[in-house]
């Protein structure tokens, strides 16, 4: 099978998969910037040690949904330490020590590019600054 | 080799056999389960006449004296005021998108089940404050097909917001109207820039577009030992209770009181007394 025009073809055809690879040879061994979520400064602990809810506070919070929609339990809850929080709420708990949602959520959610809906129907604590 | 034959086409035959009786004798065993099961029920339905089964746990309930919001103009108005603010209940400004967790409704509009041949014209100007009726039998619950609306254990309607998917088969099925649907975006505003929702209560969700909304019984208001928001704005029109405790102030009013349900003889067993 005779191939016309190698010369051009090769050439060509290698700097297309160059263009088309570029973003990832580029970015290798670069992580980009790691997020860094604000912490609370009224609080030491929080409900869950921090590795669990790194990767499960998403689990965390449908539980609570569940316990206070479903079986109307939404009362105190305590941290490894034994601090005691009021109210198993998103609002009304987790938001009250995590006072940002832009410091505090966004920074990982933007990274991961995940997009919860939390903020649809509940309502952001105002940014102060 | 004829006896073996024989032998297997007898075998055969027995096999057949059993696996027709067994099913059968098995089937009259459960049914015999069941005559006895259904005989208790006839008993019990026999002692309460159309009343529900013996009540378990609580079933709150609310009595609404009519003659005192008749008497007092503008105290309907508060209630649903403090509902709505409470619970960001968004304002569409026209009749076709309203959103509504309490409101008042014309005598005849509550109540159709009731004669209106020859009542004073006085009950037609009255106004029926009403709401979710938290019926001990709510046939929203039935039509829901996520469970995103469910009896919870205080007897409440509630709704999962998270889980409705905005079909609107509880719309169809209750009887009292009691449900809205958020057709647009609760937190949008109209042409002049106006919110729908006046002022946000930081303390409670809004709703999102495509989601059933009603009256929840302000149970985050009752985990705090609070009455349920209307009842406090009522200031005495409205006795909140547990229906099911006989020792409730609501009880004691329900035994001296005449009162009425809104469509009775649907058998939806509504928890919204009438005192007219």
């Amino acid at each position: 099978m005779p191939m016309y025009d190698m010369n051009k073809i090769l050439p060509g055809l290698i700097i297309f998969a160059g263009l088309m690879t570029f973003p990832i040879w580029y970015n290798s061994g670069n992580a980009g910037a790691v997020p860094k979520p604000e912490k609370p400064t009224n609080a030491k602990e929080c409900v869950r040690p921090t590795d669990y809810m790194r990767t499960s506070h998403m689990v965390l919070l449908n539980e609570y949904r569940d316990a206070v929609v479903r079986d109307g339990e939404r009362g105190a809850i305590k941290d490894a330490g034994g601090v005691e929080y009021d109210e198993k709420s998103l609002m009304l708990g987790c938001m009250k020590c995590h006072v940002s949602a832009k410091k505090f959520c966004d920074e990982c959610h933007t990274y991961a590019a995940v997009k919860p809906y939390c903020w649809e129907c509940h309502i952001q604590p105002k940014e102060t600054n | 080799m004829d006896s073996n034959r024989r032998k297997f086409l007898k075998l055969a035959g027995l096999g057949a056999i059993a696996g027709v009786a067994a099913p059968s004798a098995f089937n009259s065993l459960l049914k015999g389960e069941a005559i006895a099961s259904s005989g208790g029920h006839a008993e019990s339905a026999g002692h309460g006449g159309h009343a529900a089964a013996a009540p378990t746990g609580k079933q709150y309930g609310l009595v609404i004296d009519v003659k005192q919001f008749a008497d007092t103009p503008g105290l309907g108005e508060h209630c649903i005021r403090a509902c709505h603010s409470l619970h960001n209940v968004p304002d569409f400004g026209n009749k076709k998108d309203e959103i509504k967790w309490i409101w008042i409704e014309k005598y005849e509009n509550a109540f159709p089940e009731h004669s209106n041949y020859k009542r004073n014209a006085d009950l037609h100007k009255m106004p029926i404050v009403t709401l979710c009726n938290h019926c001990s039998k709510p046939p929203c619950v039935r039509a829901c097909p996520t469970k995103a609306t469910f009896k919870n254990k205080d007897g409440i309607v509630m709704m999962d917001f998270h889980r409705c998917i905005g079909c609107r088969f509880c719309m169809a099925a209750c009887p009292y109207g009691a449900r809205s649907f958020n057709w647009r975006d609760p937190r949008g505003k109209n042409e002049i820039g106006k919110p729908f929702i006046s002022r946000i209560n930081p303390d409670f969700p809004t709703r999102t577009r495509g989601v059933v909304e009603k009256c929840n019984f302000c149970s985050e208001r009752l985990a705090k030992g609070l009455q349920p928001a209307c009842v406090e704005a009522a200031g005495g029109a409205m006795i909140f209770g547990d229906l099911n405790d006989p020792g409730s102030e609501i009880n004691k009013v329900l035994s001296e009181k005449f009162t009425i349900q809104r469509k009775p003889s649907l058998g939806t067993n509504p928890s919204l007394f009438y005192i007219l």
